[in-house]
């Protein structure tokens, strides 16, 4: 069943032209990556669906209705959360705070849900009453991802999740973003690390200035030969 | 020359009272500059036609000084959350009309609008009660004016603590303890801290920002309204002109403190209260030629001073960001 479609989205920053095009869909249960080099259009792509930036053109639907043009606060209430780039948490809020303000569309934080975001990120538990900006980097993607998680998201738009973290922290994070997707939770996840996103993605698409160049399996595009060079790092 | 203590002790009941008031004032400068970083200058004229509005309803209930105890602290009452009710409305109307359209103008734009606002309202003030200073309708008896520390608690003192004193710290105390509780244990005001912090983040967790910025202009121009009243009762007089002046008081306050904190303006109402009470009353004992015509030169000096020291005031937090 098709959750997210985008039927050729056109948005800009000012005068320029960021998204020159974007059509994509992510079905129910996938996770689904975006990859591409800085400035490609990435995070664009993600705060047009969160409504952050509205497209002049094309559509963006969501289990067949239109979202396109809403506002960031409806967007989410409809189950589309994202854990925006650089965290973003509020950093003079304590942890709980925060956790609360994600669960902000169901009035109250839901126990289950609060259980759940402990037992995934069982070091946000021993931080409860800290304030958000004084964790270190790592923490502080776990609670931004906490933070979503706590909006019950149907599909969770995840932006950069592995940025500035140690490489261990990196496979754990990636660990975690696979048993939430088993959890039932739809994923579409932007990274720079195309490996890391391709080895747990179903499928995924490529952008380059803007627009879309090649989409298809993850486990395909790991051997496309113009993906290896220019996103593995292969000579 | 022995330091006087008792003008002290004077001087500093008269510096808490005038410092509440600033304080209830600079609150609203700084809940609006914590959320979008404007300087609403038209809040002035927001808490001036508080105390216009105070004046009516108090008019209207027709209670005197004569009327009984439980009429005049009705009117009071009346009076009070009359004008915080009209101040909260105007300053939510202005976001409304003008502010909001202006998000994401340049920062000059929403400025320039709110001193249009601050002349508006001042006409406005001068078509409804004219240019020259109106008399508050009086219904507070002179009790009010009763020494409490010589005739409640039979203390021989020449300090003078009225009863007006205790009312205004005892209306102030609990606004304040009312706001704090709002930002910080209401679902309402953790969304507009988190707006503060962060607005997009804030958009992304389902908050609408739009409303969460106009709940903090509904509670400054609700402490607005409440140190209209205030003012108009101990000052006894109102006029369209004077949202100016304890306006840029209450300014300094909210920057003295620490600008968008909400401990730091109270603190810093106080101080500058203080140093008034302090500057007014007290410096000509010691320096001849001193007088009241000196305080604003005092106040704007120690406020240079703490810039020089604490740019972002006295309780100013700098937070680091993590990349």
């Amino acid at each position: 069943m098709t959750m997210l479609q985008l039927q050729d989205v056109h948005a800009y920053y000012g005068h320029i032209h960021a998204l020159k095009g974007i059509s994509l869909d992510v079905q129910q249960g996938e996770i689904v990556t975006l990859i591409g080099s800085n400035g490609a259009g990435k995070s664009t792509t993600l705060r047009t669906i969160s409504g952050l930036l509205h497209p002049r053109q094309g559509t963006i639907t969501l289990n067949g209705q239109a979202i396109n043009g809403m506002p960031a606060h409806k967007v989410t209430a409809l189950g589309v959360v994202q854990s925006p780039e650089g965290r973003r948490v509020f950093p003079r809020m304590t942890v709980l705070e925060n956790l609360e303000m994600g669960a902000f569309v169901h009035g109250k934080p839901d126990p289950a849900d609060l259980d759940r975001v402990f037992t995934l990120f069982p070091r946000l538990k021993e931080r409860l009453s800290q304030k958000a900006g004084t964790l270190s980097g790592g923490e502080q993607q776990m609670l931004a991802m906490g933070r979503a998680l706590m909006a019950k998201p149907k599909l969770l738009l995840l932006d950069e999740p592995s940025m500035g973290l140690s490489p261990i922290l990196v496979e754990t994070i990636f660990g975690i973003i696979k048993e939430i997707n088993a959890q039932g939770t739809t994923v579409l996840l932007v990274e720079q690390n195309a490996l890391m996103a391709l080895s747990i993605a179903h499928r995924g698409y490529v952008l380059q200035t803007g627009q879309i160049v090649l989409a298809d399996e993850a486990q395909a595009l790991m051997r496309n030969e113009m993906v290896r060079k220019a996103y593995l790092g292969e000579e | 020359m022995d330091f006087n203590w008792q003008l002290f002790a004077q001087y500093l009941v008269i510096g808490i009272a005038t410092g509440s008031l600033i304080a209830l004032i600079a609150l609203g400068y700084t809940l609006v500059y914590g959320i979008i970083e404007l300087i609403n200058f038209a809040h002035g004229e927001v808490f001036m036609m508080g105390a216009f509005f105070a004046a009516t309803v108090v008019g209207l209930t027709g209670v005197t000084a004569t009327s009984g105890t439980a009429s005049v602290v009705l009117a009071g009452i009346a009076g009070l959350f009359g004008a915080m009710a009209f101040s909260a409305a105007i300053n939510f109307g202005i976001d409304r009309i003008a502010y909001r359209r202006l998000r994401s103008a340049p920062r000059l734009a929403p400025l320039i609008a709110a001193i249009g606002f601050s002349f508006i309202l001042q006409n406005i003030a001068i078509y409804w009660k004219g240019a020259n200073p109106i008399s508050p309708p009086s219904f507070l008896p002179p009790e009010i004016y009763t020494n409490v520390l010589t005739e409640w608690f039979g203390l021989s003192t020449t300090i003078f603590l009225t009863v007006l004193d205790v009312v205004v710290v005892g209306v102030t105390i609990p606004l304040l303890i009312g706001l704090s509780w709002f930002v910080y244990r209401t679902r309402l005001g953790k969304a507009m801290r988190a707006t503060a912090q962060d607005r997009e983040a804030a958009a992304l967790m389902g908050i609408d920002i739009n409303r969460a910025i106009g709940v903090a202009f509904l509670l400054g121009g609700a402490l607005a309204g409440a140190a209209g009243m205030i003012a108009l009762y101990y000052d006894n007089s109102a006029r369209f002109q004077m949202g100016f002046r304890y306006g840029l008081f209450a300014f300094t306050a909210a920057v003295l403190g620490g600008i968008g904190n909400l401990a730091g303006a109270v603190i810093g109402g106080l101080t500058i209260g203080i140093i008034w009470a302090m500057s007014d009353g007290f410096m000509k004992e010691y320096i001849s030629g001193w007088g009241a015509q000196w305080t604003p030169s005092v106040i704007f000096a120690v406020l240079v001073l703490v810039m020089v020291f604490r740019p972002s005031g006295l309780l100013g937090e700098r937070t680091a960001d993590k990349v």
